[in-house]
């Protein structure tokens, strides 16, 4: 009877270690830290002031004490803005325009960087850091499937209850209109070229890039 | 929203930049947020202490006092600092809350203080941090039932009132299960316990064996049948006093089937069905057996008692809890007992005259020498038996010692935790409800601004101001980026309300009434489509409601819409909200052809996608049933593929 209970016992230890070292796995993963380069060369490299990046810097660290954002965090911060629908997807894409090196995660460096591109770029850059995200693969092209999967994520964001009511073609129909614009030789694909050209023709384009301008 | 999340704002506003090219209508002006202050850092001054923190800070919880423009009811313009007269030990957490993201519980305050400040700075205390959560919940748990206790200890004498009414039934139950109740029903309470226990000690004095009167020869034998008469009146009597409470309940019981399945009910009717049995059985020697029998069962009066004792019950429940401790110990207890019996049958199997003739035979022994009893009757002789008893003995000691206290703690722990796991259960559903109602505040937010005609053109003038409740920069701009959002799939953020009645439209084909959406949101949507789309043309159906119930609910506001669009003025103060834009609307339709066509019944508003305007405010109020046809106006460049519908009801 002893024995019977002395090898219970045994075997019940011999469980417990893997977890144990699950747990150390992950705290020296939380260790990794990382700090930015210091300011005056963000500021160079930036078109923001000292001032702006500070107030960034303060955000950012507070959200991310570690100093990166993983693609978790980032949808988790992405989803709160948009309650209605599931952001998820396209905050996935935006993680990896983000995420220029594609390392998985993002630094400040690279998150200001792209922040200064998009509030105080120039139309060109804001271009094309747009096609860039979209272009999924990172190709050079953009095609229907492309475009549809962005768009999808898109219409995602709005949720269920929206009016009127989204039906199942809307997003191919949008992304139809969307190439019949951009598309100048009808040949399937959009690159980097048709896109900035079909962009500053479109007024309305060219002016609500300008919108974000103050967003700091 | 969460800590931090409003730092994140420009980056989510600037993300927008890659719906841009996908945008089918032209996005709408950005706030002109006066937000060139950047950051500056406030002063808190709670009694004498002073706390310095960002604006920002405190700006990411924007539903609570300092998050919103009530702390400026709290600002003192000589010191330039914001005052309170409250504790500023408890302030020091609520404003680690604003830092964090986690509020902490402090463990050395009083819980209905810390609750109260929580109140005043109005935080919700399910905001508190899963780390402190448990404690928090068991303190206040604790208090409650102190209060509780204190006040039902002075309202002893008074006890629930009965509603006025109640039928006999209601009072007969009320009474069973309340004895305190009233008088009648504590009087009966007692008699029934005198008489369970009068049965009782009745059923074990009638074995004992008294000395009858001198008799030839002196012969011993039980009460019982000595006094048979006393002994059958007393237990008639008993069992007529337990038939008559039985039926009374049944009679009371507001479920009688499930009152028929209830333990304490199987227990009434087995301790009186056996004295009926017995009356109805002949009093002969073939079934007297199992009569004797039978009356064993009159022991299971004492159950009874349990209605009368809370310990009985709370065993009885601990018991029932802690089956599958029971039941291991049962079986490891069987198990051990097969293999010693076993071993001891064959150990003894050689010896003449030995009282182990079988293994179940062995098992006698086995028992008695397992829980240390050793009664003796049955004792091996051989050697090997003598060694495997000694081991059988000792290995009893382990294999009851050890259990027997996990089952004990078991017993407290699984009591305790089954409370407390049932009422946290049920405290869970309500705290996640809470959670997500405190968050469709956001989500309702923009809903809500958007009803009030937020959206309008910001530069429309101070008449806006009024409406509009005062939003921060943060909400500003939230705000403005969901409206983006809206304009870049031309599809708009409604609540499930509006949502179900859009289905019910298009699944019926138009035929619901509309006129409760309509009354519900007239200005919104339709100043938004105004204000959004006046360049492009888009198809507009106008989904009308029942005719009849539109004519007679219309509301001015909707009669506000459409003279706005017209331009014509309308006393009230929410058209010069729809001034401005309606303006810009004109001009630009003036360049297309609209026609609208009157027919009478109501279209299906998914099928009818148009562009029309109503002729004039007169003419569109020329009596309801109006629906515009289909027409296509071939100039029009139709980016927007989406049947948008405008709810405006003529009238």
């Amino acid at each position: 009877m002893g024995a019977v209970m002395g090898t219970f016992s045994s075997l019940q230890t011999k469980q417990r270690r893997p977890s144990k070292d699950k747990i150390e796995d992950e705290l020296e993963m939380t260790m990794v830290c990382h700090r930015p380069e210091g300011l005056e060369q963000l500021e160079a490299q930036t078109n923001f002031t000292k001032r702006e990046l500070q107030v960034l810097y303060r955000g950012f660290k507070n959200e991310c004490p570690s100093g990166v954002v993983n693609e978790e965090t980032f949808k988790q911060i992405y989803a709160q803005f948009f309650p209605h629908g599931d952001a998820s997807t396209y905050a996935h894409y935006l993680f990896n325009a983000f995420d220029t090196t594609q390392t998985g995660s993002v630094k400040f460096e690279d998150f200001v960087t792209a922040l200064s591109i998009l509030l105080r770029g120039t139309v060109h850059e804001k271009l094309r850091w747009t096609f860039n995200l979209y272009d999924i693969n990172k190709d050079g092209y953009i095609n229907k499937e492309e475009m549809m999967d962005i768009v999808k994520a898109i219409y995602d964001m709005m949720g269920k209850y929206t009016y009127p009511v989204l039906k199942e073609d809307t997003p191919r129909q949008h992304v139809d209109v969307f190439f019949q614009k951009m598309d100048k030789n009808k040949d399937g694909i959009v690159t980097l070229d048709e896109f900035l050209e079909s962009c500053q023709e479109d007024d309305n384009i060219v002016r609500s890039l300008q919108l974000f301008q103050n967003v700091m | 929203m969460a800590a931090g999340v409003a730092t994140w704002l420009p980056f989510a506003r600037a993300a927008a930049v890659g719906w841009l090219p996908l945008a089918q209508q032209p996005l709408p002006p950005a706030p002109g947020v006066k937000a060139s202050r950047g950051d500056e850092v406030l002063v808190v001054n709670v009694s004498g202490r002073r706390f310095e923190t960002w604006k920002n800070t405190l700006d990411r919880y924007p539903d609570t006092l300092l998050g919103s423009s009530e702390k400026e009811f709290f600002y003192d313009a000589d010191s330039g600092e914001y005052f309170f007269d409250r504790d500023p030990d408890m302030f020091r957490h609520v404003l680690n809350f604003y830092r964090t993201g986690r509020l902490h519980c402090p463990r050395q305050e009083c819980i209905q203080a810390f609750d109260e400040e929580l109140a005043f700075y109005g935080l919700v205390p399910e905001l508190v941090g899963d780390c402190c959560l448990e404690e928090y919940r068991d303190r206040k748990k604790e208090n409650a039932e102190r209060l509780a206790e204190d006040e039902e200890a002075e309202q002893a004498g008074d006890g629930p009132a009965l509603p006025a009414g109640s039928s006999l039934r209601q009072r007969l139950w009320r009474a069973f299960e309340n004895p305190h109740t009233s008088t009648a029903a504590l009087v009966f309470y007692y008699v029934t316990g005198f008489f369970i226990a009068v049965s009782v000690i009745a059923n074990v004095v009638e074995t004992i064996p008294c000395r009858g009167p001198a008799r030839r020869p002196p012969r011993e034998q039980p009460c019982g049948d000595r006094f048979p008469t006393a002994f059958f009146c007393m237990d008639t009597a008993c069992v007529l006093i337990f038939t008559g409470e039985y039926l009374l309940r049944l009679f009371a019981a507001p479920s009688r089937c499930r009152f028929l399945r209830s333990v304490m009910s199987l227990i009434d009717v087995v301790a009186i069905l056996p004295y009926y049995i017995g009356l109805f059985v002949p009093k002969n020697d073939d079934v007297s057996g199992a009569f004797v029998t039978l009356r064993v069962f009159r022991v299971f009066r004492i159950f009874k008692f349990s209605r009368h004792s809370q310990g009985l019950r709370i065993l009885g429940y601990t018991l029932k809890s802690c089956a599958s401790e029971l039941g291991f110990l049962l079986f490891s207890l069987t198990m051990a007992i097969i293999i010693f019996a076993t071993v001891m049958f064959y150990a003894e199997k050689g010896t003449s005259k030995t009282n182990f003739t079988s293994i179940p035979a062995a098992f006698w022994y086995t028992i008695v020498t397992m829980t240390t009893l050793g009664y003796g009757d049955m004792v091996p002789s051989t050697i090997a038996g003598k060694i495997f008893g000694s081991i059988c003995s000792l290995s009893g000691v382990l294999v009851i010692a050890l259990p027997v206290p996990v089952i004990v703690s078991n017993f407290s722990r699984i009591y305790h935790q089954n409370q407390r796991a049932d009422k946290r259960r049920a405290q869970q559903k309500v705290r996640l409800a809470r959670i997500r109602l405190a968050k469709s505040g956001t989500t309702n937010a923009f809903l809500q601004y958007k009803q009030n005609g937020g959206l309008e053109d910001s530069s429309s003038g101070d008449g806006q101001a009024l409406c509009i409740r005062n939003r921060s920069a943060f909400e500003q701009q939230h705000h403005h980026l969901l409206h983006c959002l809206e304009k870049t799939t031309c599809h708009e953020f409604t609540d499930e309300l509006t949502f179900s009645e859009a289905m019910g439209a298009v699944s019926l084909g138009g035929r619901t009434s509309r006129s409760t959406s309509v009354s519900s949101q007239p200005v919104g949507p339709s100043s938004l489509l105004s204000s959004c789309c006046p360049r492009r043309a888009k198809r507009r159906a106008i989904r009308l409601a029942n005719s009849t119930a539109s004519v007679s609910r219309g509301s001015m506001q909707e009669l506000d819409t459409l003279a706005g669009l017209r331009r014509s003025p309308v006393p009230q103060s929410r058209s010069s909200l729809n001034a401005k834009p309606h303006d810009s609307l004109d001009l630009n339709c003036d360049s297309r052809d609209f026609v609208a066509a009157i027919i009478s019944i109501p279209t299906p508003p998914a099928n009818t996608p148009d562009e029309s305007q109503p002729s004039s405010p007169g003419g569109g109020g020329g009596g309801g049933g109006r629906a515009s046809s289909t027409l296509r106006n071939s100039s029009v460049d139709t980016p927007c593929l989406l049947p948008e519908t405008v709810k405006i009801s003529s009238l």
